[in-house]
């Protein structure tokens, strides 16, 4: 389908299918209960999140899970992208579409020029160089830059933003209530929602959401058509060997380059919807911690493979949001059932690791996947299948893992 | 006249003279043998052909076209393919996909995104490549990592990766190490029918004497950097110094 063959089909329609009913999968539990509001992820902040970052790691697989190239520097682009985005919904409409596409467009021009420097070096050269170019984007936004990106404060959508195009286009300064416009699509404000009561379960189906979505299986189907192309194949041996293609005649940087720009153009999309979900944007999105966050969940969910990035961020993510939520009283009342002394000690115990120490939490998980599943979390699954095929077949195991 | 003209090339690896006034003459259409003890230079020699290694003095011209100073890709553009003494494969992708790469890639270099293009719709690259493996005798392999064939398969891998690009001259470091003896008689009779169908210049270093006089109608040897003799096999098989230079009796 779509240039797909059967398997990549199945994979995107499961995808699919899975990300269209994430309200109802992430809020197992009544919204009212204990567990509900700890462990329930269907809120369309977190939604959104989930896969605005889906699509951040499956860009940066592009370049790092496919050539090997590992750039520390894709928060700049991210960043980029959001600016571009946000001067988008200040001048021109409140549409999240032009908003959208000029983000993609400017952080494409950026990684270019950034690309073709850092490409210059490869291995670690590399990676400190995307490094020091994020960085610098990170303190030019903060400092030298603040007539364009607001400095410390940042940029945001406001009262005297012109908003040339006209009223139906999603023009004007302010909406019919005077207030500042929110962005849109269809008439529909992003954080428009349909609730559905069940009984005591509360599923909200949201418009922003499904923008998020819809363009997360977009950049998944485009990943796809990437690692199925003669193109992807010329990637996976930069990644291989890449004097072999020098030696073959091929001059490998037009196909870095590009695949770097390609990189970067997700990190923009990425960047662009953050802005359109909430339009508001500060320097700190460009911080190389947020650079580190997708080489986590790249290598988390499996560096190379097509669903593991999505399945890295959806994981870093959905932890960061419950364990921040973890406090104290919550352990008391989970381990409230002990014997006092035992509910103390228990709650000293894991108490680091929760809230603020979500990123201890996160180290410790990150260690013990490097250490006993380099492949990540698709090798895992893997794994886990072939404990359930054995006997059966023998020969899979020839085949590199995709 | 030779298509590849070497002219006193030196080469000192810090103290060391690795080659010392190399001079070599491939002629057109011909297979040419550069043989010698271990450490003799020779894999130095074909590392100033191809761009890995710059001669410190000396010059290397193929088809009247100096191949100093510009870029291995360039070099390859040029018509000059390589089999390395440790193959050069791509370890990670399957045999099929080894052989669908030198396919894909155009003869000038050019750079094509292909992008939209799939794969698995490429029949005509596909097959090509097939058929270069079948030629290889690889055929029923194509599926494997390159990673797993033993050193044999990856040495004729390469070769198929090579072949597929029709260079027109073939530089091959000991395409038989590591081969079996059925294997090395198949690789002979594979190189010679190469020669003869496709007309392809040959330079093939090579420890094993059976290949050698097999193949080569010029060989050149080389001891401690220089090259002692160049003549018809006939005449090496007989010559003195080559009986010393291989019985260890240079110094
Ligand atoms: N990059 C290098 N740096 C330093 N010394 C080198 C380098 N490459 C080769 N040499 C030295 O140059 C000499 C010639 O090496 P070379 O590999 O050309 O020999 P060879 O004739 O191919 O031998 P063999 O039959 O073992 O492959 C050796 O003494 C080797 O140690
Ligand atoms: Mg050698």
């Amino acid at each position: 389908m779509y240039g797909l063959n059967r398997k990549d089909t199945v994979l995107l329609l499961i995808v699919a299918i899975l990300v269209a009913a994430a309200p109802l999968l992430l809020n197992p539990f009544p919204d009212t209960s204990a567990m509900g509001k700890t462990f329930n992820a269907g809120y369309p902040d977190l939604m959104q999140r989930f896969v605005i970052f889906g699509i951040f790691a499956i860009g940066f697989n592009i370049l790092f899970g496919l050539t090997g190239y590992l750039s520390f520097g894709h928060a700049a682009f991210l960043g980029v992208g959001s600016y571009a985005g946000m001067w988008m919904l200040k001048l021109l409409s409140i549409n999240v579409i032009p908003a959208i596409l000029f983000s993609i467009a400017v952080a494409g021009a950026v990684s270019l020029i950034i690309g073709w420097i850092s490409l210059r070096r490869s291995g670690i050269y590399f990676s400190i160089l995307t490094l020091a170019f994020a960085q610098m984007a990170f303190s030019l936004a903060a400092s030298v830059l603040t007539p364009i990106t607001g400095g410390e404060t940042g940029l945001q959508t406001s009262l005297n933003d012109p908003r040339i195009m006209p009223g139906f286009l999603g023009g004007g300064t302010v909406n019919s209530a005077g207030n500042i416009p929110a962005p849109s699509l269809l008439g529909m404000e992003m954080s428009e929602s349909f609730i559905l009561n069940v009984g005591p379960w509360a599923f909200t189906f949201n418009w922003g959401y499904y923008i998020c979505a819809t363009f997360m299986l977009l950049a998944f189907y485009i990943a796809i058509r990437i690692f199925r192309s003669p193109f992807g194949l010329m990637l996976k041996a930069i990644k291989s060997n890449q004097q072999r293609l020098n030696y073959t005649g091929l001059n490998t940087r037009p196909y870095m380059l590009t695949c770097f720009v390609i990189s970067g153009m997700y990190a923009g999309l990425a960047g662009g919807l953050m802005a359109a979900m909430d339009p508001q944007v500060g320097a700190e999105r460009m911080q190389w911690t947020a650079s580190g966050e997708v080489v986590l969940m790249t290598i988390l969910g499996g560096a190379g493979t097509l669903i593991g990035p999505v399945l890295g961020a959806g994981l870093i993510k959905y932890f960061e949001n419950i364990f921040s939520k973890i406090n104290k009283a919550t352990l008391e009342a989970w381990f409230g059932v002990f014997p006092d002394w035992m509910t103390d000690l228990l709650v000293t115990l894991v108490y680091p690791f929760i809230g603020k120490g979500w990123h201890l939490t996160l180290g410790l998980i990150f260690m013990l996947v490097v250490i006993f599943l380099p492949g990540g979390l698709v090798e895992g699954g893997q794994r886990i299948a072939r404990l359930f095929r054995r006997g059966k077949t023998g020969a899979g195991a020839l085949k590199p893992a995709e | 006249m030779g298509i590849l003209e070497v002219r006193n090339v030196n080469k000192s690896f810090g103290g060391l003279k690795a080659l010392h006034e190399v001079n070599l003459d491939v002629q057109e259409g011909m297979i040419h043998a550069i043989i010698g003890p271990n450490g003799a230079g020779k894999s130095t020699l074909l590392n100033c052909f191809v761009g890995k290694l710059e001669p410190d003095t000396g010059t290397v011209t193929f088809n009247g076209r100096s191949l100093l100073g510009i870029r291995p890709h360039e070099i390859n553009q040029a018509g000059v393919s390589r089999v390395f003494q440790t193959p050069e494969i791509f370890r990670d992708l399957t045999v099929l996909e080894n052989v669908m790469i030198p396919c894909f890639a155009k003869r000038d270099g050019s750079f094509e995104l292909n992008a939209l293009r799939r794969i698995h719709n490429e029949t005509d690259i596909r097959e090509k490549a097939e058929q270069m493996l079948v030629d290889v005798t690889m055929a029923e392999k194509h599926d494997m990592q390159a990673e797993s064939l033993s050193r044999g398969d990856k040495r004729r891998l390469e070769m198929a990766m090579c072949l597929a690009q029709d260079p027109q001259l073939l530089l091959l470091d000991e395409p038989t190490a590591g081969m079996a003896r059925a294997d090395t008689n198949a690789t002979i009779d594979l190189l010679g029918e190469i020669q003869d169908k496709r007309k392809i210049t040959m330079a093939i270093i090579e420890h094993d004497m059976h290949v050698v006089f097999s193949l080569a109608e010029r060989i050149s040897v080389l001891a401690q950097g220089t090259v002692i003799v160049e003549d018809t096999p006939d005449k090496i098989k007989g010559n003195a110094k080559v009986q010393e230079a291989y019985l260890g009796g240079t110094h």
